[in-house]
């Protein structure tokens, strides 16, 4: 997927300007919101915050020891009979899932859900080798249909109206006009139902890897991803390598807020947790199952100053409280992965000259850290990465100066207060009209703040003999 | 994460007051109220005349450079500080949080940061957890209701929330309901509402719409917000504004003696 990170605050402008979307993505996060705090706070009154921590110091631990347990996790992987596969970029990865089809003679896959292959462009690749591929997440497969990208990491249509999707399910595969989401689903359901029969490879992604007894774990709600996983001959679970987790008690805690933080459920309808290909006594599952490990530029978060974000288990509740994603929807941020992890994300994975509106979009309001189940610091990863465009010079000119003004004036009180009068002056000059230069985004908006007559300062030097005379 | 830094009890010391630089030439009255309150309560009140700004705008646009200049002259500025007060908690958190690290590599002004980084309240956080005043014996004329908007920096960075309510509260003929969102940004997050206008005034229309519908007077702890808000209300020529909690406090006290009289004559345990 071409990063069109640039261009944010166009694409924000073109989703404000959108009423269905903001109807859509405004209604499904305030959902999202309110049943995580619901699942949350049913852990404990303190909105689960025990499990929170816990959870944030087993990805942090887990990190720590991240080369190791990936190790491991290879070793028991092979030893369940699962070929494991290392990608270092996302070409090498999109490869390794093409020859695994070619090796067998695959012509259709039917995959559920998973981010990582939207990052590595998996599906154009499949589709340019003839290989025909399903999209079986229901969100998925109606942007599969309507040639979409995902607007949100969990629920990837967010952005949709039930009304829209209807259209689609019209247009695209002839299903006769309603109204009701069950009869939608049901329609669908059973057109996918002939995918998972025929499709001789299955793609998945993986939440959790566990290095201990090499199990790739899945949480699911619509039942497809047990389908892709078992039913087709050949399962590529594609995963990147932050997912591991060293042991089964360590999966226990994260499994139970993940689904907590992304959708408020205690666990997710389907909690997979696969140990290998089918055995030698067992009449079903794949006979073939395959690994690809993806880094695709996550060593380097983990060498850098930002490991932290590899703590993140794509639950999207920062994208959910972020009244910035809330605004903007997912399509906005411009890759793959959107919202306040996304602004992180994107710029580390895509480079920063190429995202360098994203750690901007943001009024560093906290409400990803603390909505975040591993506790992640992104307002202060935002800070580093805007520090880190300007150490770099990859900010504007007019901000450049705009600040060496700010600091010029606010290094002495004789300067504040000469540029405060210049500026009540200014606000007095232009009253009620756009004031000129990088400001006038604020008249948009808001009006000029009326500058007061006289300011504190003057108002106290002007009182203290009389207090000091009081005094004596 | 909260707020990890361990302060001293500021109590019988005198309060430098920092006024930010928004009270300073936008909201004056904010500031005298301020004075009043703590004047009233018996604290002796300078106010150190270097004082221009906390350095947060530079900071959180990625200009550490220059903001360590500006805070390198708030240091100067309150050196002879022993507690510093401000109606601002987004400024507080930037002289508590951040200063050590914007100084990590000079020792000399380090050992300062940190030191100002102790003493500096956010002005409810002061009186509530600073001093332990939970009720300023106050009377408003009328009867009033009021409703918060929570302060991301206060709410977030800070830990504070309830020490605004808890004082209005204490208020006679006050009130306090709920303003609905009240806890979600206003969208200002300083160079935000200029780089991304658009979406900060989306943020900030909402805001404004949940004051528009909300019966009670809407208050804050937070001048940028206050500006910000008001701003917008203004723009929609929405004759309602956000008020700053100091102001309600000093008209709380107004025309009473001083808290100790007010406190000792219903035999409170001042």
């Amino acid at each position: 997927m071409k990063v069109q990170s640039n261009q944010f605050v166009n694409l924000a402008d073109i989703a404000i300007a959108d009423p269905s979307l903001q109807q859509a993505v405004s209604k499904g996060t305030q959902n999202a919101v309110s049943k995580r705090m619901a699942a949350m706070f049913e852990v404990s009154e303190d909105h689960g915050e025990a499990l929170r921590q816990q959870a944030a110091a087993i990805k942090r631990a887990t990190l720590n020891h991240l080369p190791d347990l990936l190790e491991e996790a290879e070793t028991r992987m092979q030893q369940n009979g699962v070929k494991v596969l290392w990608a270092e970029n996302a070409a090498e990865a999109r490869r390794h899932v093409l020859d695994i089809a070619r090796q067998h003679h695959v012509t259709r896959v039917a995959k559920s859900k998973s981010m990582v292959t939207e990052e590595i462009g998996l599906n154009d690749v499949l589709e340019q080798a003839g290989v025909i591929t399903i999209e079986t997440d229901l969100g998925e497969y109606i942007l599969q249909l309507n040639q979409e990208a995902p607007s949100h990491i969990v629920a990837p249509v967010i952005h949709k109206t039930k009304a829209s999707i209807e259209q689609i399910f019209v247009e695209q595969i002839g299903m006769p006009a309603t109204q009701d989401a069950a009869e939608m689903v049901q329609y669908v359901r059973e057109r996918l139902r002939e995918d998972f029969l025929t499709a001789e490879m299955g793609v998945s992604g993986g939440n959790f890897i566990i290095a201990e007894s090499g199990t790739v774990c899945l949480v699911a709600n619509e039942g497809n991803a047990r389908m892709v996983t078992s039913l087709p001959p050949v399962h590529v679970a594609v995963v990147g390598i932050e997912k591991i987790v060293a042991t089964l008690e360590d999966y226990v805690t994260l499994t139970q807020v993940l689904p907590r933080s992304a959708t408020g459920q205690k666990l997710t309808v389907y909690t997979q947790m696969i140990n290998g290909p089918r055995r030698d006594h067992e009449l079903d599952g794949p006979q073939h199952m395959y690994v690809v490990l993806v880094d695709n530029g996550r060593s380097d978060i983990y060498a850098g100053d930002y490991a932290e974000a590899l703590a993140c288990i794509r639950c999207g509740a920062c994208l959910n409280i972020c009244p910035v994603y809330q605004t903007t929807g997912g399509h906005s941020y411009g890759w793959v992965y959107p919202g306040p992890i996304g602004s992180i994300v994107t710029p580390l994975l895509s480079g920063l000259e190429n995202a360098t509106p994203l750690p901007f979009a943001s009024s560093l309001c906290g409400a990803c850290k603390q909505a975040c189940p591993v506790d992640i610091d992104i307002p202060r990863m935002l800070l580093d990465l805007r520090h880190d465009l300007v150490e770099n010079g990859k900010t504007e000119g007019i901000w450049d100066l705009g600040l060496k003004t700010w600091t010029h004036a606010m290094s002495s009180p004789s300067r504040f207060e000469l540029g405060a009068k210049v500026a009540s002056l200014g606000a007095r000059l232009y009253p009620f009209d756009n004031i000129p230069g990088p400001l006038r985004g604020w008249t948009r908006h808001r009006g000029i703040p009326p500058f007061a007559s006289q300011s504190f300062r003057t108002w106290w030097k002007n009182r203290q003999p009389e207090t000091d005379n009081t005094r004596e | 994460m909260i707020d990890l830094v361990k302060r001293e009890s500021p109590k019988d010391k005198p309060v430098s007051l920092f006024v930010t630089c928004l009270v300073d030439v936008l909201f004056p009255e904010t500031g005298k109220s301020m004075v009043q309150v703590l004047e009233y309560l018996g604290v002796e009140v300078n106010f150190p005349a270097g004082q221009t700004c906390c350095g947060q705008p530079g900071f959180n646009a990625g200009y550490w450079n220059e903001s360590r200049r500006v805070a390198a002259h708030f240091l100067e500025a309150f050196e002879n500080a022993e507690v510093i007060v401000t109606p601002s908690g987004s400024c507080a958190a930037m002289v508590r949080h951040e200063y050590s690290r914007l100084f990590s590599d000079d020792p000399r002004r380090l050992a300062e940061a940190k030191r100002l980084a102790g003493i500096t309240w956010e002005f409810t956080e002061y009186l509530v957890d600073g001093l332990g005043i939970t009720d300023l014996q106050g009377r408003l004329p009328n009867s009033q209701t009021f409703a918060f908007h929570d302060a991301c920096h206060s709410l977030r960075l800070m830990g504070l929330g309830n020490a605004a309510r808890t004082l209005i509260g204490g208020l006679d003929n006050a009130q306090i309901i709920e303003l609905p969102e009240h806890d979600v940004c206003c969208g200002f997050g300083g160079l935000f509402s200029v780089k991304m206008a658009d979406i900060s005034g989306a943020m900030l229309k909402r805001k404004v719409a949940n004051i528009h519908a909300c019966p009670a007077q809407v208050l804050s702890s937070d001048t940028s917000c206050l500006a910000h808000i008001n701003g917008g209300l203004q723009q929609l020529s929405e004759p309602k504004k956000v008020r700053h909690v100091a102001d309600i406090l000093a008209e709380g006290i107004a025309g009473k003696a001083d808290y100790h009289t007010a406190n000792s004559s219903i035999g409170g345990e001042g």
